[in-house]
């Protein structure tokens, strides 16, 4: 039986660009009877920064917060899909009992390593079933893009399949909605280079929003804040670039689930986004 | 250079070495099929595609390696190490060079990249967590593209993307110790 309470770490973005994230997984949450406790006083895991710069701080900064859910005696839940994977990876190294010891040191107090971390789309994933669905999402097309991090390395995250996943498609097609056959689930979208090398990101998000929309999708169903930033906050520059009308709305998986089961677009902060998803959902009769 | 030096990997190489030891991959059982290089998102804007990136460690080639544009351009999506019929973990032989490039203070070729990484962490510290606004207007500072996505900011202000005061929690001082803690045993 899938454990109905877990510590949670929201992570950085999502208590400022990811914000519509947090929210609806929470408003989800809570109406099925999940409990998220979130983690006091956690801090950032390092992202793709310090494993960048430095191993030890890849494994020290995802394993305070290990250590904090640890003394809950919880599994953790995590959104972001970039915290997921580096708490994954820090638990994966924290195996070797030297690194074990020699990390326990750096943040100070026990750590045993003993975590369990799932990802909130295999927890809803789970529950798919028995949603108390008021308003099917009948005749919305949508890709679900999963990007890189959730799903790769599968020996250490253990999620899903590492190039054609499922598990958002299930989900989201237990909404009532169509999930559509394409290319593109796990292609990365520029990953964190939007300020570095904007030039990269605009080609590799135009790539997926041009074969998502060509396929008719209506729009993209993620689980990552930076793969939702870059497909969504580039958009523009992209038609402006490209001269190819791309325009496709980027919602999060858990803002789904929440207007199939009746949550209003305000309560999912389905406004937050550059790229508007209410006249789309109006059209459907969806919201 | 002889050209046996260059067809043969040289037995003893300092980088191979290096690479071999910081992430645990045998160079040397890559043959040069280049799935990584066909699946890389980022290979045509790279300078070396990771195959011949893997070709120039096995060679010895430090130079070229470490002031590559790949080793920045990398996304870490792990394609490659996904994809590899020796099962060679790429994305961990790319990051390794990362960390050993930022160590042996070589020039980087996407300078930029290595700068936001190193304002990112170190705001870190400093407030416990990321904080997009510092982070953006301190890269656009130092880098000295000061208009970099200048553009998109009245619409992430006007949605609440982007929350003006960096966030304070109390975590961030144990954050900054932490960091002491790890710079300390590095430098050992």
């Amino acid at each position: 039986m899938t454990p109905r309470v877990y510590a949670y770490y929201p992570g950085c973005t999502l208590h400022s660009t990811a914000k519509e994230y947090d929210v609806s997984a929470r408003l989800v949450c809570q109406s099925l009877g999940i409990e998220l406790r979130e983690l006091k006083d956690w801090t950032c895991c390092g992202a793709s920064s310090a494993h960048s710069t430095s191993d030890l701080l890849s494994i020290a900064l995802p394993a305070r917060e290990l250590q904090a859910a640890e003394e809950m005696g919880l599994p953790l839940a995590v959104a972001c899909a970039m915290c997921f994977s580096r708490l994954k990876f820090a638990i994966h190294e924290l195996n070797d009992q030297a690194t074990l010891g020699l990390v326990s040191d750096i943040i100070g107090g026990e750590l045993r390593n003993t975590i369990e971390v799932v990802h909130l789309l295999k927890v809803l994933e789970e529950e798919k079933e028995d949603l108390p669905l008021k308003r099917p999402l009948t005749g919305l097309k949508v890709a679900c893009y999963y990007g890189c991090l959730l799903v790769r390395p599968r020996d250490i995250l253990d999620f899903d399949d590492e190039e054609n996943p499922q598990i958002m498609d299930h989900l989201i097609e237990a909404l009532g909605a169509q999930s559509i056959d394409w290319g593109f689930k796990t292609e990365c979208c520029g990953a964190s280079l939007p300020l570095t090398r904007k030039d990269i990101v605009l080609t590799l998000s135009h790539r997926i929003l041009h074969q998502a929309k060509q396929l008719g999708a209506d729009c993209l169903a993620v689980a990552c804040p930076m793969c939702h930033s870059n497909l969504d906050t580039t958009q523009r520059e992209i038609e402006a670039k490209y001269k190819d009308g791309v325009g496709l709305p980027i919602l999060y998986f858990t803002q789904l689930v929440g207007l199939a089961m009746g949550f209003s677009p305000k309560q999912l902060l389905l406004n937050k986004h550059l790229t508007d998803p209410l006249p789309m959902l109006k059209e459907k009769e969806l919201a | 250079m002889t050209i046996a030096s260059v067809i043969t990997p040289s037995p003893i190489s300092e980088l191979r070495t290096s690479v071999e030891k910081r992430s645990g991959q045998n160079i040397l059982e890559c043959y040069q099929c280049g799935k990584c290089s066909a699946g890389c998102p980022t290979a045509y804007a790279m300078d070396l595609t990771p195959r011949q990136l893997m070709r120039g460690i096995q060679l010895g080639l430090k130079d070229e390696v470490l002031g590559s544009t790949t080793i920045w351009l990398c996304l870490s999506c792990q394609i490659c190490s996904a994809r590899c019929p020796r099962q060679i973990d790429i994305a961990r032989v790319l990051e390794s060079l990362r960390i050993l490039a930022i160590a042996e203070k070589s020039k980087p070729a996407e300078k930029d990249v290595l700068l936001f990484h190193r304002i990112f962490l170190g705001l870190i510290p400093r407030y416990g967590r990321a904080h997009e606004l510092s982070l953006g207007v301190l890269y656009n500072l130092l880098s000295k593209h000061f208009l970099a996505n200048v553009a998109l900011l009245p619409k992430m202000l006007t949605k609440g993307k982007l929350t003006i005061l960096p966030p304070r929690v109390k975590g961030a001082s144990e954050v900054k110790k932490l960091f002491a803690k790890v710079r300390a045993v590095e430098k050992q």
